[in-house]
């Protein structure tokens, strides 16, 4: 157990050490999710709800996580990463979880920038919402990382992404919005908890048959 | 042994028996819904369209599991062939449920409809699924990508079934509620008999598609022997 987490501190250690050295992720997700939201503020007619933008925000934050997720395997591919860290001593299920606790990183980054432009360019953020943000990352990493790989090997590549996420993550708009507009967030809150343990456990448990032959 | 040897041709027999039945009972002999009159007798068909396409993607997924866990040779085949039945059943399902729709409603869609909301996130998380197996080199690769994904699927129904439950009470108030499953001996028998029709059509199309595919695979192995 200690040795598996050993080794999933350092495959992430990894991506965050590349990333610190290449700035190309983050950077652009930055840039992606407050051009999305300047965007949504002329994509709203004048005098519409708060409750309208508060679905915005949703949308900017999963496209913001695909940007993210899309080149997730970037260099993995390019490079040929993959062949070296299939070759590494350690369980497969390992490359997994670290590479979505890289891109938790990098979208927890990306939000704490969002959150709080969010506020400023249209309404106040609760508890709820915030709350409702952790868990819809945690269900976004988990699917995202494991299509990711997937769509790292196809031909089709960062086109194949959308395709395969959109319908996984609608479940996590129904619970992120409804944890941020609806009353009785707790249900909401429940709901999602439960999508991140169900995709969470069969990520972990399938990622290696994605990325062995 | 001829059972075993003349399965598909058995069970196509039974498809038009079975379905002939159906169509009788739903046209002569089952009585009109009080409600709604006539156009409920597309229930008859749709519902267990339904029902058949969830049986097609359980059946693919147990498929992709088996070829996961056991390696059983043909599982990737078979698991394929029957989620591209449920695909096709799919698309039935938005197509009968949008014709009742535009009949007892006045409109091509609604989003109260649960069911008709979950087929439609099923049938494009479904399409990916091909997308996905044909941007991949057919091999073993390929055969554990769809696997995966295939189980991803099962998952994601239950799933998608409660966010919708959960979602529509802040996209849309109750309009309808539920209408009870209250029904009538005769609607109950007829159900079944169109379910079981609808059920030995997909099974029959499944047997169909899958020798196409093996025969297909025979014959480049062939091709290629003689090359």
């Amino acid at each position: 157990m200690k040795r598996y987490l050993q080794d999933v501190a350092v495959l992430a250690k990894k991506d965050l050490v590349l990333e610190l050295r290449a700035r190309d992720t983050v950077p652009a997700m930055l840039l992606f999710v407050v051009a999305a939201l300047v965007t949504f503020h002329f994509a709203l007619p004048a005098r519409s709800s708060d409750l309208a933008a508060k679905g915005l925000l949703w949308i900017a934050l999963i496209f913001t996580a695909l940007l993210g997720l899309s080149r997730a395997f970037a260099a993995e591919r390019d490079q040929r990463l993959i062949d070296g860290l299939l070759l590494a001593p350690c369980d497969r299920s390992a490359i997994w979880l670290a590479k979505g606790i890289a891109t938790l990183g990098f979208l927890t980054v990306a939000e704490l920038v969002a959150l709080p432009a969010y506020s400023i360019f249209f309404s106040g953020i609760d508890g709820a919402t915030i709350a409702g943000v952790v868990l819809v990352d945690l269900g976004i990493c988990a699917v995202g990382t494991l299509l990711a790989a997937m769509a790292s090997v196809s031909r089709a590549r960062e086109l194949l992404l959308p395709l395969l996420f959109l319908p996984l993550a609608i479940p996590l708009v129904v619970g992120g919005v409804g944890a941020s507009v609806a009353s009785g967030t707790g249900r909401y809150l429940g709901f999602l908890a439960l999508y991140d343990a169900l995709f969470a456990i069969l990520s972990w448990a399938s990622f290696e048959y994605v990325v062995a032959e | 042994m001829w059972l075993r040897n003349n399965q598909v041709a058995v069970l196509a027999g039974l498809t038009v028996v079975l379905m002939a039945a159906a169509l009788a009972l739903i046209f002569f002999w089952v009585p009109n819904d009080a409600d709604q009159g006539f156009s409920q007798r597309i229930f008859y068909f749709h519902v267990p369209i339904a029902l058949t396409a969830y049986v097609c993607f359980g059946w693919g997924a147990l498929k992709a599991f088996f070829h996961l866990w056991k390696r059983s040779p043909g599982a990737d085949l078979e698991s394929y062939v029957a989620i591209h039945q449920g695909v096709i059943f799919g698309a039935l399902t938005l197509i009968t449920g949008s014709l009742w729709a535009k009949v007892s409603w006045g409109v091509w869609w609604t989003w109260s409809e649960k069911q008709l909301v979950l087929f439609l996130v099923l049938f494009l998380f479904y399409a990916a699924y091909f997308m996905l197996r044909f941007s991949v080199e057919p091999g073993p690769a390929r055969a554990n990508l769809s696997a995966v994904y295939a189980l991803f699927g099962v998952v994601l129904i239950p799933v998608s079934f409660l966010a919708i439950r959960l979602g529509e009470r802040y996209i849309h108030p109750v309009v309808f509620s539920s209408r009870g499953p209250q029904l009538a001996d005769s609607m109950l028998l007829t159900f079944f008999v169109a379910w079981a029709a609808l059920l030995a059509l997909a099974g029959t199309l499944y047997r169909l598609e899958l020798l196409g595919k093996r025969l297909d695979a025979e014959l480049r192995e062939l091709k290629e022997a003689l090359a």
